[in-house]
């Protein structure tokens, strides 16, 4: 009997020391851990992140400028890089040759794999600024004598002789931006409208909860159509954007507005709550102190839930037409050009936008789902 | 059940009426009005223009009234079952609007339809058979279901058909019943033509309701009854399929009333990926037209269908569950 004891010993020292760190770490440290376990959802954080670091990168990452148009490089299919030449590893390009379909007039294009063009990184490309500020011309890749968009074309050109890599790369700005702003913008009218709700209830909340009921049984496309196609047409590329980002977040509050009602009036019963209001503390601070910081979590992980909904959103009302305009560069203007089975069946490359969107919001509803696992690090 | 059904009724007219003032915002946002559009028409066409000529078109259309006089004259006209005409095609809007609002109708439902009839077995599969391979599968599909966005799936669709297949998929009727008059042939023609319609739309609509409908099964089946039941020598699919399934099945057929708005915003942009004769590629060419008459009654419209919708599923609800009966009654 005695010998059996140390090990007990030991093993209850240890679950104690696990227990220990538990019992004081911080609300944010337990969530950590658990987001940590999800997998998918680490994953997803980083694909994330990669795509906001494309945006922020993404003149340095286009090899073209975006707006630049050339009939003469009109629907050029993708061309591959090789990066080996005679097993030495020197990444180049075939040159292409234009040509004359003649039977169909078709402008096609053929590889000539005698003229090899070498690639260079960092090289000199066109001229931009990073971030706005600072001047350059450095590219990741390019050519020696800087007419990159002349002869690399990695997802091919569109109708006007654009290359799509590097309006791929721009458009990742306005996609992933309107989402965000989007979703501030809804998120800052479902805390004050949720919280207003849940927190006075009686006439005020029902009033708002049906003014939700009848928001969300209206279909959301036509009315937004309806509100984009009354856009001054004259409208700059900022003035549009905020409109959609208004437009966009006029529904998507009711979601987040719900979440945050009911966090309050699950809340408003809790001991620490009734505790804060026995010791005297004033209503405002009950809320930001005591309550606010045990829902942040909550709040955060629908947030993340509603982001891809609207970064589908501004895709889809683009994709009509009716959203971002051209000269504005997004997932949804690229994909308009993909509009018709007609084009789509000639140059299917139009399409590649459709693989940005589809993963960025698989990613943001994986991280969504594990956000909203971690949220709750006791249950 | 009866007070439930009152309530739920006035507050789909209170959403008719609020859907009314949306539609006339809609026609009155962009700027100038429709004689200015008018005219502007005219004048293109050569039609000399005079000032009081216009003077008295507005007052003619009470355009020189306030604006909420204005909406009154309005849903005055639509009561008589005067939507006011067409801009763009100067006809009546509701001479333009018939078949295609059935049509738009049609695809929803079967959309619906098809949500239904996957998500529920799958579901109850997935459930039954938690961690299978199927299982996996099925939750993949599920959020790829949920990732591509409708639009997309029909343009990866047409071109796989295209491509593949040789054949352009899109489209209602086969062309010989394009402009042909409503017949057997012409329905079945149709009926033949809807599933893709109603696959693509009801995608992610799917994989939403098979998460759902795994996850309440998967609660269910854990609970003592279930247990009771099978110790005593119960069946399993009887087991199975008589209780536990059906108390999943209430917030099933609660996302209904939020299903059906998604699935008509859906086919909006759908119909015009597929060039559906639906009602969907007629509101954009309105808006883009700024033909206001016809794109409000077409909002409109789609609003009054969806509310009917949410009430339909509602009412549902109320009898399937009988919870949401008592509690009511309390």
């Amino acid at each position: 009997m005695t010998e059996a004891k140390p090990p007990a010993f030991e093993d209850a020292l240890v679950a104690s020391a696990a227990e220990e760190r538990v019992s004081v770490a911080t609300q944010w440290q337990l969530m950590w851990w658990r987001f940590r376990k999800h997998r998918l959802a680490m994953i997803s954080a980083l694909v994330i992140a990669a795509f906001y670091l494309v945006a922020i990168f993404a003149d340095f990452l286009a090899y073209a400028d975006p707006h630049k148009t050339e009939a003469f490089r009109s629907l050029i299919a993708p061309q591959p890089i090789h990066f080996f030449d005679e097993g030495r590893f020197s990444p180049h390009v075939f040159a292409l040759i234009g040509k004359r379909d003649p039977r169909t007039f078709k402008r096609v294009y053929e590889p000539d794999p005698e003229r090899k063009i070498p690639l260079r990184f960092f090289a000199e490309g066109y001229k931009y600024k990073f971030l706005g500020l600072i001047k350059t011309n450095r590219h990741l890749i390019g050519v020696e004598g800087g007419a990159a968009e002349e002869l690399i074309f990695l997802l091919g050109t569109d109708q006007l002789g654009r290359d799509l890599w590097s309006r791929l790369m721009i458009a990742c700005r306005l996609s992933l931006t309107i989402g965000l702003a989007g979703v501030t913008l809804s998120l800052v009218l479902g805390v004050l409208l949720g919280g207003i709700s849940g927190l006075y209830g009686g006439a005020i909340d029902t009033l708002i909860q049906r003014v939700i009921e009848i928001l969300r049984s209206i279909p959301t496309i036509p009315l937004w159509m309806g509100l984009a196609a009354a856009m001054p047409r004259d409208w700059g590329v900022v003035q549009v954007y905020f409109a959609i980002t208004v437009i966009l977040s006029l529904i998507g509050w009711t979601d987040l507005a719900r979440v945050v009602r009911g966090r309050f009036l699950a809340l408003r019963e809790e001991d620490f709550v009734l505790a804060a209001e026995l010791a005297g503390v004033g209503q405002m601070r009950i809320i930001f102190r005591h309550m606010v910081p045990s829902f942040l979590s909550h709040i955060i992980a629908a947030t993340t839930l509603a982001l891809p909904n609207m970064i589908i959103s501004e895709t889809a009302l683009s994709f009509l037409g009716l959203g971002l305009r051209p000269p504005a560069v997004s997932w949804g203007v690229l994909l308009q050009d993909a509009q018709n089975i007609q084009t789509v069946a000639i140059s299917p490359w139009l399409l590649t936008a459709a693989i940005p969107v589809v993963a960025v919001i698989l990613a943001f509803n994986f991280l969504g789902d594990g956000l909203r696992d971690a949220a709750d690090p006791y249950g | 059940m009866l007070t439930y059904t009152i309530h739920r009724f006035l507050l789909a007219l209170v959403t008719i009426w609020a859907i009314s003032v949306l539609s006339f915002a809609i026609i009155q946002l962009p700027p100038g009005d429709y004689v200015t559009a008018y005219i502007a028409q005219l004048a293109s066409s050569g039609v000399d223009v005079t000032p009081e000529f216009a003077e008295n078109l507005r007052q003619q259309y009470g355009l020189d009234s306030p604006i909420w006089v204005q909406y009154m004259k309005w849903m005055q006209q639509i009561a008589r079952g005067n939507f006011g005409r067409s801009l763009e095609w100067q006809v009546p809007v509701m001479t333009i609007i018939g078949d295609r609002l059935w049509l738009t109708m049609t695809v929803s439902v079967s959309a619906v339809v098809f949500t239904w009839a996957l998500a529920l077995p799958i579901g109850i599969y997935s459930a039954v058979r938690q961690y299978s391979i199927a299982d996996y599968i099925f939750t993949f599909i599920g959020f790829i279901g949920l990732a591509v966005p409708s639009f997309l799936l029909a343009l990866i669709l047409m071109y796989v058909g295209f491509r593949y297949f040789g054949a352009n998929i899109g489209g209602l009727f086969s062309p010989e019943y394009l402009v042909a008059d409503w017949s057997l042939a012409k329905v079945w023609d149709l009926i033949k033509h809807l599933p893709l319609p109603a696959i693509i739309l009801g995608t992610a609509g799917t994989a939403q309701l098979i998460r759902i409908m795994r996850a309440n099964l998967l609660d269910e089946l854990r609970k003592p009854y279930v247990i009771t039941a099978r110790a005593k020598g119960m069946s399993e699919f009887r087991l199975i399929l008589k209780y536990p399934v059906r108390a999943a099945l209430n917030p099933f057929v609660s996302t209904l009333g939020y299903l059906f708005p998604f699935i008509i915003s859906g086919s909006i942009i759908v119909a015009l990926v597929l060039s559906l004769p639906t009602i969907g590629p007629l509101l954009l060419k309105a808006l883009v037209a700024q033909d206001m008459f016809l794109a409000g009654t077409i909002v409109l419209f789609l609003g009054i269908m969806t509310v009917l919708g949410t009430f339909i599923s509602d009412i549902l609800l109320m009898w399937i569950d009988p919870r949401i009966r008592f509690e009511r009654r309390e």
